[in-house]
């Protein structure tokens, strides 16, 4: 420790960001688990516009996505980019712009949502007043992510950064092509989207698919690309592999988007270019599966005491199956089986649980402890926990509604000899109940291991020494 | 689309593929000898990298989806203009799965149209197919049950708006019909809408809470404003679609709070139209269902 301010890392926006995640993650989730139960005794709105299942998924998926997915990005990027060009942030007051103005975009959304202020487009609900504070506080988070890279000791610029820089630039460009909206009134935030028919359609999924890949896959391969190896103490397998796969993955995630529509009016050109596109992210997306898990080869034995280490490697293994089973649902004729089924939300949430939460997870307690001048977590045992609830929640959760899905889809499309369809709406529904009733289970457990979380972090960092790490020299 | 938009579809797609094509072409190296390869001679906060070829595996698998990818724009509708050899649209799927399918019911189909509907009371497949259509058509508004619900008739309790003849069943199923109550919470008072209230639960079949002071009042409301459609005696007009007041079925609710605020604030009730989404002969059909479900005796009298 010296005094001078520039030779130490800056973790006090690390270390904010890593406690509103945890309770966002909670928030999130619970809301989560609260719809699931919703669908399963629609009595659980208690007749409160407020708590209406419409209103509250979108809170749901903001809460998870942009409050605990945004906080666990934020710090870890900020954290990462810091480590690896060994150097301090580019400024700390940016650096709590963007803290606090991340959390009043949070608190915004969870306070309009509810009130049913919303722009009807899916993942980019907020009204226009919202999002143009989402691109202030997204510039200022470019600047200062960007201008530590300019500023950094070493000569090259590290794998996990170039992922990070990646999701930061384009969901900036996402953000401002999708949102750009007309607004009609100024005291309700009304506003109508600047396109109308099939391309607003396509450039809703343009972003929500790009969304997925740029702020959910390429944002948390950043993650994955510093924890990993850090985690297991071995240099990442290849290199090679990692340019590659990061070229190949932004290059073809771009036009994904169109299989969110097909059969639909979307011209029958697009809808075959986003089906061969999904096809051959396949390889590329796997690449990000490959590099993590092989940096492991050599140190397997790890993983029987280190539970950290467990939801890394677990999460990867949920990323390959998810990457796997996207690139199968963008075949047409498979879509027409599972598109508007839960076979969706079970595909969604084997990425959003298996891979980004426990991955999230895992960088979280790995970076935590450090954070606040521990050597390790308050308990590993409760980590060991955790990792378990989680796991059998997310296949609980997806086991259910893979079943679900193939069921509504299968009875959905089942005709008569004369040609009528053999089932109604409400068998169908009556043939998801228990389904629903095991999803609202893997979720419970999933949320539970969150408040165990909860208690082991604030555990950790009660008696704080928040002492800043000295900057190590580069060593090339 | 205008050719230089083909065309600049075209391009970007040849040259992303083509591009993923020669990214794994310049960066494919020879397998090295043992795992452990050298390492690129980088270090980032104590992390370093392997320089590991691209596994094998992996590179055939994305130059199959490649090739697969290739294949498929070649069939299929994709680059542009270009229609692909198959000359497959979703539409032509759509309407050859139809011809299919009709080739098979169709003749089904005109055999029962052709018959009237209280034959097809004889007819259990004619009756099982209606059903069918009425539950995943109707079944948004009056239940898979036809039970109907709040604001939706019950289509069981042979109590009708519009009549429960099949020729009328029918026509309610092709055309539509639109129930319109006014409100009159400007022309009354609330004192005449809380008399018509007991005035109409005083003339009901089943016992309703009557306030007796207020019937005479009821009454003269009743005959100035409501017997033009209900009728003096109470009993509705099916031409008009004016309920019956009297049969204790209570399309918007049974309660006398209910029933004023139908009074005061009016309601339309508009049943839509389906000659255009089902076509005449599954109409037919439904009305044969619909009309079942009320008139089961006589299938068992003939």
């Amino acid at each position: 420790m010296t005094d001078k301010l520039d030779d130490n890392y800056s973790y006090k926006v690390i270390r904010q960001f890593s406690i509103m995640a945890v309770v966002w993650g909670i928030v999130g989730m619970a809301v989560g688990v609260l719809i699931a139960a919703q669908l399963w005794l629609p009595a659980l709105n208690f007749d409160i516009a407020w708590l209406s299942y419409g209103r509250l998924r979108p809170l749901h998926t903001n809460a998870v996505i942009f409050a605990f997915g945004g906080c666990v990005l934020m710090a870890t990027s900020l954290y990462c980019v810091q480590r690896t060009c060994h150097t301090r942030l580019f400024s700390d007051k940016l650096a709590s712009f963007v803290f606090w103005g991340w959390q009043l975009v949070i608190l915004l959304a969870a306070i309009t949502l509810p009130m049913g202020l919303t722009s009807a487009k899916e993942y980019a609900e907020l009204e226009w007043p919202i999002d143009i504070l989402i691109t202030i506080v997204w510039v200022a988070y470019a600047v200062l992510f960007f201008g530590t890279i300019i500023k950094r000791k070493t000569s090259h610029i590290y794998v996990a950064n170039w992922f990070f820089g990646a999701f930061i630039i384009t969901v900036a460009i996402l953000h401002l092509v999708n949102s750009a909206a007309i607004p009609v009134d100024f005291t309700t935030w009304k506003s109508y989207s600047a396109y109308s028919g099939a391309i607003d359609a396509m450039v809703q999924w343009w972003y929500g698919h790009n969304a997925v890949g740029f702020y959910l896959t390429a944002g948390f391969l950043g993650i994955m690309y510093y924890f990993v190896p850090k985690q297991a103490e071995r240099p990442v397998y290849s290199y090679r592999l990692s340019i590659v796969h990061f070229w190949a993955l932004i290059a073809v995630y771009m036009w994904a988007g169109p299989h969110h529509l097909h059969y639909t009016a979307l011209p029958d050109w697009a809808q075959s270019l986003g089906m061969v596109f999904s096809l051959i992210l396949l390889a590329p997306s796997w690449g990000g599966m490959i590099n993590g898990i092989m940096t492991l080869s050599g140190a397997w034995h790890k993983l029987r005491t280190d539970p950290i280490l467990k939801f890394l490697i677990v999460s990867l293994s949920f990323y390959g199956m998810s990457t796997f089973e996207g690139p199968m649902m963008a075949i047409k004729t498979v879509n027409a089986l599972s598109h508007y089924t839960d076979w969706t939300i079970g595909h969604v949430h084997s990425g959003a649980l298996g891979w980004v939460a426990m991955v999230s997870i895992g960088a979280l307690y790995s970076l935590i402890p450090g954070l606040f001048g521990k050597k390790q977590m308050h308990s590993i045992k409760l980590i060991n926990l955790h990792f378990w609830l989680s796991t059998i929640g997310v296949v609980l959760y997806i086991v259910s509604m893979w079943i679900a899905g193939l069921t509504q889809g299968l009875m959905a499309r089942a005709t008569n000899a004369d040609g009528t369809l053999t089932y109604t709406w409400v068998q169908i529904l009556e043939n998801t109940y228990p389904q629903y009733g095991i999803r609202l289970l893997g979720g419970f457990l999933f949320l539970s291991g969150m408040f165990i979380m909860f208690y082991n972090v604030m555990k950790t960092i009660s008696k704080p020494k928040t002492v800043d790490t000295r900057i190590p020299e580069p060593a090339h | 689309m205008s050719d230089f938009w083909s065309l600049y579809i075209i391009i970007i797609t040849v040259v992303n593929i083509l591009g993923c094509l020669a990214l794994l072409y310049f960066t494919r190296k020879k397998k090295q000898s043992g795992q452990e390869g050298e390492t690129t001679g980088h270090v980032y906060d104590g992390i370093e990298e392997y320089d590991n070829p691209l596994p094998r595996w992996w590179l055939w698998l994305f130059y199959i989806t490649i090739i697969f990818s290739v294949i498929y724009l070649i069939l299929y509708p994709g680059l542009g203009k270009y229609e692909g050899v198959l000359g497959w649209t979703q539409d032509k799927q759509y309407q050859e799965e139809v011809a299919i399918t009709d080739a098979k019911v169709l003749p089904l189909y005109k055999k029962y149209s052709a018959m009237d509907i209280p034959a097809l009371l004889n007819e259990p497949q004619a009756i099982k197919m209606g059903q069918a259509i009425f539950a995943n058509t109707c079944f948004g508004c009056h239940g898979a049950d036809a039970k109907g619900s709040l604001g939706f008739p019950d289509l069981t309790d042979n109590e009708w708006l519009y009549g429960g003849s099949p020729a009328q069943i029918k026509h309610s199923i092709l055309k539509g019909r639109n129930g319109v109550m006014p409100e009159w919470k400007d022309s009354l008072s609330e004192d005449d809408i809380l008399a018509l209230s007991s005035y109409i639960s005083s003339k009901n079949d089943f016992e309703r809470p009557v306030i007796e002071t207020f019937l005479a009042q009821g009454e003269t409301a009743y005959n100035q404003s409501c017997a033009a459609c209900h009728g003096r005696d109470l009993k509705g007009n099916q031409a008009l679609g004016a309920p019956n007041l009297t049969d204790g079925v209570w399309l918007h609710g049974a309660s006398p709070g209910l029933v004023k605020d139908v009074i005061r604030h009016g309601r339309i009730n508009r049943m839509p139209g389906h000659e255009s989404i089902l076509g005449k002969d599954k109409s037919h059909l439904v009305a044969a269902y619909v009309y079942s479900l009320s008139n089961k005796k006589e299938k068992s009298e003939n």
